[in-house]
């Protein structure tokens, strides 16, 4: 299986006076995992389904390894799709789930019997190809689904957020195989979430979408420590938003001056934008934060602090470390010297990160 | 995320016979609760089962089958022909329109027509009885208003005849099969077809592996509905066409009321048990079907 580059060119999509699509450009290499993040609403399905051929845009044009295939009928494209949920059909067994295509196109029986048992065992099922879809759980499912979807052997897989109707685990172990599998084949996905972890974890690029438009798209790691524009900032990750003051090329913040990355807006009263993990948080008596609530998460513990001023600051910790913090202390409160994005001022944006 | 919170208070030890009683008495209760129906089954449909088996089996009071024998015989063999042949091309023709009338609907837009159309079969598949019949021949009668005004009798049209009777029986199986299809139709996902597409399937490809074999067991149900509506049907016809048609339920109400025959009454009764025979047969032949068609549902 050999991955296809896709480009997508200008992509205009509207639904009625919903602007789904507003001019996307982007291109996915050969052989990646581009996850296709957003809000709900953002475009990115229907970004999805117009490579799959279910959405025509209104403008622009999709490409497929330098081929426009825009007006290709979606029964003829070379794209492998598996959907949310509950796609497998229902009166056929797993085995000729995953061999309908080759049924559709007259492989013999023994043949696309070979093939589907193949393609079951590669996706870790390989003694469940005589259930019907209502006899494996969620998980199972999705992977006959995956399988299905690989069985032609596409040059491009779409998965439009193929985890979300399954529990946390069963999720994360899937993601994980989905990534393995897809490594091994070399075939160019995109992948559709809204779950913005789940996109960091498995992508070569992450693409933020918003209101139709690309965003940003980078690597997770560019997209997580330098998100180009507030909204990617705001979305990925958990976000503080502090009262900060600019002064040249520096700003003042919680009593430090920072460097400014990024934009900075015309006024000098700003929002600086700072990650829970880079709050550094010490207990003491003396300490001008009190801890306000703490929450254990196992790995880690995240802590809202309140500070002199009234500002209330999010703060990720080590787990081990939850003890020292006891509900109603006081502790000391400092940022990590880096660059921090600024954005125009917002009022009480900091509760809300503290809920996300 | 692992949140610590309080755990709620131990459930109670439970006392063993405590919960024991407690189930019988659920049983006793659940069959009183069941009881009026029981009741009612057993006089609206046992009671009558026994009396017509009874009967059947009974001339010039003697157990004697001459009953049976005479009513699979001459007028009354060709009634009940013909009956089966009006019931089987009802089925058939108003399932197959039933449902290509419904998933119009059901793919339609325009959602006050398909909510339009949900109504009128509800009510029009109630409709029968003699102001159907009545319905019919003041429209399509010898006489009927559309006959006259389109000169319909000089091209030989005859609303009293079998293909009159098949026309008005369509006129209430069509919106039954509405009614009985449209949520099999509603159930079909969109994703399905859409996963079909995606694996290279023509619409009809889709529609020959993965939806009709859907619907199937609704279809099927469908059917034998059908047939039963318009073999048990009987004030239309008699309304409608009175003795010119032969079918099996006018050759019941005539042996009753002794038109033609006197004492012919458990002749009758004969001629019923044939119907519940019949019904039984289309029984026999759609069960193993019905399973058949709906063994992934299991």
């Amino acid at each position: 299986m050999n991955g296809a580059q896709v480009e997508f060119r200008g992509l205009r999509r509207t639904f009625g006076t919903t602007v789904a699509l507003d001019g996307l450009d982007l291109t996915v290499a050969p052989g990646e995992l581009i996850a296709l993040l957003g809000p709900s609403g953002c475009g990115k399905t229907t970004a999805l389904r117009c490579v799959a051929g279910f959405e025509t845009p209104d403008q622009g044009a999709v490409l497929l390894d330098g081929e426009d295939i825009t007006r290709v009928p979606a029964n003829r494209r070379d794209a492998g799709m598996v959907f949310q949920s509950y796609s497998l059909f229902p009166n056929l067994n797993a085995r000729d789930n995953v061999a309908f295509g080759m049924r559709v196109r007259k492989v013999p029986t023994a043949r696309r019997h070979a093939r589907a048992a193949e393609l079951l065992e590669l996706v870790g099922l390989p003694s469940h190809g005589d259930r019907y879809p209502h006899q494996l759980s969620g998980g199972q499912q999705q992977r006959v689904a995956l399988a299905r979807a690989l069985a032609l052997e596409p040059r491009v897989l779409l998965l439009d957020e193929p985890l979300s109707a399954l529990d946390a685990k069963v999720r994360v172990t899937l993601r994980e195989e989905i990534r393995r599998l897809q490594l091994s084949l070399g075939i160019t996905t995109i992948f559709v979430t809204h779950d913005q972890e789940e996109a960091l974890s498995v992508a070569d690029h992450v693409a933020v979408l918003r209101e139709g438009r690309l965003e940003q798209s980078g690597p997770p790691a560019e997209i997580y420590d330098r998100p180009a524009t507030p909204f990617v900032a705001e979305f990925v990750g958990t976000m503080n938003h502090l009262p900060g003051r600019l002064s040249g090329d520096l700003v003042e913040v919680a009593g430090q001056r920072l460097p400014v990355h990024g934009d900075r807006p015309g006024t000098p009263e700003v929002d600086v934008l700072v990650r829970p993990e880079t709050v550094l948080v010490t207990p003491g008596e003396d300490g001008d934060a009190l801890i306000v609530t703490s929450s254990f998460r196992g790995a880690s513990v995240r802590l809202l602090l309140r500070l002199g001023d009234g500002t209330e600051i999010v703060a990720d910790l080590p787990g081990h470390d939850a003890a020292r913090f006891a509900l109603g202390g006081r502790a000391n409160v400092r940022l990590v010297e880096r660059p921090v994005l600024v954005a125009a001022r917002t009022p009480a944006a900091a509760a809300e990160a503290v809920s996300a | 995320m692992v949140e610590t919170t309080s755990t709620a208070p131990a459930p109670l030890p439970l006392n063993k016979r405590g919960r024991g009683g407690g189930r019988a008495t659920t049983r006793s209760a659940g069959w009183t609760a069941a009881l009026p129906l029981l009741v009612f089954i057993g006089l609206a449909f046992g009671i009558p089962a026994v009396a017509l088996l009874g009967g059947a089996f009974t001339a010039n009071g003697t157990l004697s089958t001459a009953n049976l024998t005479e009513s699979l015989q001459g007028a009354y063999l060709t009634a009940m022909l013909s009956s089966v042949k009006l019931s089987a091309l009802v089925a058939v023709v108003g399932a197959v329109l039933g449902t290509f009338l419904a998933q119009a609907v059901v793919t339609s837009r325009f959602r006050a027509l398909r909510e339009a159309v949900l109504t009128a079969s509800g009510v029009l598949a109630n409709f029968g009885g003699v102001p159907l019949a009545f319905a019919w021949i003041a429209t399509l009668g010898n006489s009927g208003v559309l006959t006259t005004r389109l000169g319909l009798g000089d091209l030989g049209w005859n609303l009293y005849s079998f293909w009159g009777l098949v026309l008005v029986y369509l006129y209430f199986s069509i919106p039954l099969m509405v009614l009985v299809i449209v949520p099999a139709l509603d159930g079909l996902r969109p994703q399905w077809r859409e996963a079909a597409q995606n694996n290279g399937a023509t619409t009809w490809q889709f529609w020959r592996y993965v939806g009709i074999p859907v619907l199937t067991p609704t279809l099927l149900g469908g059917v034998v509905l059908l047939f039963g509506g318009a073999f048990a049907a009987y004030a239309t016809a008699a309304a409608m066409v009175g003795t010119v048609v032969p079918l099996v339920t006018l050759q019941i109400a005539d042996a009753l009321a002794g038109n033609v025959l006197i004492g012919h009454e458990n002749v009758a009764l004969a001629l019923s048990l044939d119907m519940v025979v019949v019904a039984g047969v289309v029984m026999a032949v759609y069960l193993p079907l019905q399973r058949r068609s709906a063994r992934w549902l299991r």
